[in-house]
């Protein structure tokens, strides 16, 4: 596979923190000459842009949360003047007020580049054909892979999410190489390809699929329904968009664009920048925006970071797949649940090849925590036998107390009877009344 | 002969098995058996029907999960020894009976029987050979229609 920019992707390393030093320095001097709050926290620490001395002083500097995304809302964390932001993108948040950022022409320029790569990863150039099935709007996903797209010279087919029909008729007619889409929107299209036996007419060679946790389990279904070789894309609002982060041919980890967002492992309890290789709460300084650069800004995606050079040639730092956030964990009845472990029981126990759609459902009843799970039935798992489907079930409650130490009531539940949303799909309500 | 039963997820409370019985009946697709078995929590409900392909198509539009399976249904009324000759030839052929049913058929030909063997085809070639039983016997094909 061809490499956009290998001056820069497959950079000696020492050269590599070289390059970083610079644009971590000039960042910081311009987040303290513009963003009145973070000079307020580097003066409560003691600290001068003048102290970053080397990339090791990093781990001195203040973080950045979500929250204060939303307490300086909309303007206070910018760094540029208005007449330099030429595009403002949001991000909704599932929890929470909507936080925005800005973006400088230069920002989109290097935006484009980041998604380009990602393109280039999976083997797309300009002549290939990418249909963009994120969502336009302030959402990043539509118009950072149109970016990218435009970059490498492909001819790009905006049509951005829903409208399933018509999506796979312009993807046949128009002979789609490459597609960018959620991951469940991909297993659905691949599921709509296939009844309507069309998977013989399509030309898609790669996807690229992020913006919703995904499992190798749901790689293996979009790869086997849609013909194509799928890739992650990492990748907030926060610090970009997708191509933040970006998964070669090699399927084995993101690597992470060094030259414009240096990351860390965190302990997110203590903060304390953890050795390589840890797992522990990721963080992103980015080092070449001027619109909203962010310092230490904690995505609480929890992960691993791998520094052993990859087959592929780049020498970027490879991040693994988020193995849950810290703030998708659930407390229930004082333990910590993962809806990830969940999903693990059911693809062991459905015998299938993908995980049965699921929904969890917490609620409290007389001051106790409760926890529900509603799982489709599959073909696979019904049986004319009564006896053996009441045996899944069993070994389904079975195993999610020995995985998770507290028990749980699992529902069999009729195929399409969670509702599949064409964007995100909505794995866990919470109807405890907490906050 | 083999013939198609399709077992059919209930969930209890929720529309059931009415909802079942509508789709099937709007589709003009006759139900010639059915069989409930549940738990506190949902059912299996076995179906023998005219047009089994249409009657899984049209229940899995509608969401519900549906399972195909081969069974035998041979008649009774001219079976020598009855029910237990039938089920000592399969038993001595090595032959695993999981359930069975009764089911009746149209006009003349009286009550036929369905069985879930272990393996159908094995089942099938036994009873033809054994000449128990007339496995061809028209009033099945009939109670099909
Ligand atoms: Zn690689």
């Amino acid at each position: 596979m061809a490499i956009f920019q290998p001056e820069k992707e497959c950079m000696d390393r020492e050269q590599l923190k070289k390059l970083q030093l610079e644009r971590l320095q000039a960042t910081v001097k311009r987040c303290y000459d513009n963003v009145a709050v973070f000079r307020e926290r580097m003066n409560e620490k003691g600290l001068t842009p003048d102290d970053v001395k080397s990339l090791a002083d990093l781990a001195k500097l203040p973080f950045t949360t979500k929250q204060d995304l939303r307490d300086y809302y909309p303007y206070e964390l910018f760094a540029a003047p208005m007449k330099d932001i030429v595009r403002i993108q949001a991000s909704s948040g599932t929890t929470g007020r909507q936080i925005v950022a800005g973006y400088t022409r230069n920002d989109l320029d290097m935006w484009a580049d980041a998604m380009a790569r990602q393109l280039a990863a999976t083997g797309a150039d300009e002549n290939s054909v990418v249909q963009v099935s994120y969502g336009y709007g302030l959402f990043t996903g539509g118009l950072g892979a149109h970016g990218g797209a435009e970059r490498i010279g492909a001819t790009v087919i905006p049509t951005s999410s829903g409208n399933t029909e018509r999506q796979i008729r312009l993807m046949i007619e128009l002979g789609t190489t490459h597609l960018c889409c959620t991951p469940s929107y991909a297993m659905y299209l691949g599921e709509t390809i296939n009844e309507m036996g069309l998977k013989d007419q399509l030309k898609l060679k790669a996807g690229i699929f992020g913006a919703e946790p995904w499992t190798e389990d749901m790689r293996m279904a979009i790869q086997e329904s849609l013909g194509l070789v799928a890739h992650d894309v990492y990748g907030l609002t926060e610090i970009m968009g997708p191509g933040v982060s970006y998964e070669c041919d090699k399927q084995n980890g993101m690597h992470v664009n060094e030259d414009m967002f240096i990351p860390e492992i965190i302990d997110p309890d203590t903060g304390e920048v953890l050795p390589e290789g840890a797992f522990g709460e990721l963080v992103f300084t980015t080092i070449t925006k001027e619109g909203m650069p962010l310092i230490r800004y904690r995505t609480r995606d929890l992960c691993t970071l791998n520094y052993e050079q990859c087959a592929c040639g780049r020498t970027f730092v490879r991040m693994l797949k988020p193995a849950g956030r810290t703030d998708d964990m659930l407390i229930i009845r004082g333990v910590n649940v993962f809806p990830s472990q969940i999903e693990e029981v059911l693809l062991k126990v459905s015998g299938d090849e993908i995980t049965p759609n699921y929904q969890i459902i917490v609620d409290r009843v007389n001051n106790t925590d409760t926890l529900d799970v509603n799982v489709e039935m599959s073909e696979k798992m019904l049986s004319d036998d009564v006896r053996s489907v009441k045996a899944i079930e069993d070994k389904i409650v079975n195993q999610l107390r020995s995985t998770l130490g507290i028990g749980a009531k699992v529902h069999l539940v009729n195929p399409k009877t969670i509702v599949r949303s064409e964007g995100k799909a909505k794995r866990v309500i919470d109807n405890r009344k907490l906050h | 002969m083999i013939i198609k039963q399709i077992s059919v997820f209930v969930e209890n409370g929720v529309g059931g098995i009415s909802e079942i019985t509508k789709i099937l009946s709007d589709n003009n697709i006759n139900i010639r058996s059915a069989y409930v078995a549940d738990t506190a929590e949902f059912g299996i409900l076995r179906l023998i029907v005219t047009d089994t392909k249409k009657a899984e198509k049209v229940l899995g539009d509608s969401g519900i999960a549906v399972k195909e399976t081969d069974v035998i249904a041979v008649e009774m009324s001219d079976t020598p020894g009855g029910l237990g000759g039938i089920l000592d030839v399969l038993s001595d052929n090595g032959v695993n009976i999981e359930y069975l049913y009764a089911f009746v058929g149209k006009g003349e030909s009286g009550a036929l029987m369905v069985f879930k063997a272990d393996d159908a085809q094995k089942a099938e070639t036994v009873l033809e050979n054994s000449g128990i039983v007339d496995i061809n016997a028209t009033s099945v094909y009939d109670s099909l229609k």
